[in-house]
């Protein structure tokens, strides 16, 4: 320790000609910028694990849906897709509903099952059911008063998937008696129904 | 949509909080679904989305009626009522009145 014993030391600073200051562990940057920088965190990557399907769901199984547009409707289930949704069916032709994805838990598995080993649904993946990126533009005041919505329409190949769907399973389920009609009936609670006893 | 041809919820009643003698718990409300009279048929429906469909004066979005989410916890006794949460605690406006129980998240 050196003893500060004037005030002149003291200005100078307490250390002498021959005495070195220690070095700093570590010196703080000459510059730091003001703003700070964003980077991104770095987060271990988790695994996902692969959504399980309920055991009473196999392919083929016909399925009530829950909610949505088409609740109340008898779907087939197709299979399941990498993101876990259930990939099902009307067809069309049958009841309305297009190839579509749907959550496991906003559906009734019944013990009906028709047989779809015929039926190719390679081609229906997640990125099948991506919708196309919205192009944004900035709407001039005259494109605001007068412009008029494009009606959409769905692209071709979509009708198209939707008609060689119809045809494969359309002939499946006119092979079960009855079922044409049950598949194209909706599926309702009426009173005095208890849900929780019935068998699908 | 309007005047729904199929119904895929089950009936219920709100008979109002979760209470003893002098207090009252108000974040968990007491249901009486239709036709469920025992506590094992009330275990069907634990976990199923309740929603308490309301009617108000002001339009928003586009409609006057407004809903109340929440979902069934556990059966409460024996005699087929079951507790609820609700994101929003219930209104005392409501006991008494009709509330729905969706059959999902399903698991049949």
């Amino acid at each position: 320790m050196v003893k500060v014993t004037s005030t002149e030391q003291a200005l100078k600073g307490v250390l002498n000609k021959g005495q070195t200051a220690p070095k700093k562990a570590s010196k703080t940057p000459g510059f730091y910028p003001a703003e700070d920088v964003k980077f991104p965190l770095k987060r271990a990557a988790v695994a996902k694990n692969p959504t399980k399907l309920r055991a009473s769901i196999t392919p083929g199984t016909i399925l009530i849906l829950l909610a949505g547009h088409f609740k109340g409707k008898r779907v087939v289930f197709l299979r399941q897709l990498e993101s876990g949704l259930l990939l099902v069916c009307g067809p069309y032709g049958v009841n309305g509903v297009p190839i579509k994805r749907v959550n496991q838990c906003y559906v009734i598995a019944t013990s009906q099952k028709v047989d779809v080993a015929g039926v190719d649904t390679a081609k229906f993946n997640d990125a099948y059911f991506k919708k196309p990126a919205k192009v944004r533009s900035k709407k001039s005041e005259e494109d605001f008063f007068q412009g008029e919505e494009e009606k959409k329409e769905l692209p071709a190949s979509y009708i198209e998937d939707n008609k060689a769907l119809d045809a494969k399973l359309g002939p499946v389920i006119d092979k079960v008696p009855y079922l044409k009609g049950y598949m194209a009936t909706k599926f309702t609670l009426r009173s005095g129904d208890k849900p929780h006893e019935m068998k699908f | 949509m309007g005047g729904e041809s199929c119904r895929l919820y089950v009936r219920g009643i709100i008979l109002g909080y979760k209470r003893a003698r002098t207090n009252q718990t108000n974040h968990t409300s007491l249901i009486k679904l239709e036709n469920v009279n025992d506590k094992s048929s009330a275990d069907f429906y634990l976990g199923k989305k309740l929603c308490y469909v309301y009617k108000a004066k002001t339009k928003k979005k586009g409609t006057v009626f407004r809903t109340s989410w929440g979902k069934v916890t556990r059966a409460h006794g024996s005699s087929g009522v079951v507790r609820a949460k609700f994101k929003k605690n219930l209104p005392p406006s409501s006991m008494g009145g009709k509330i729905r129980c969706m059959l999902y998240p399903s698991n049949i």
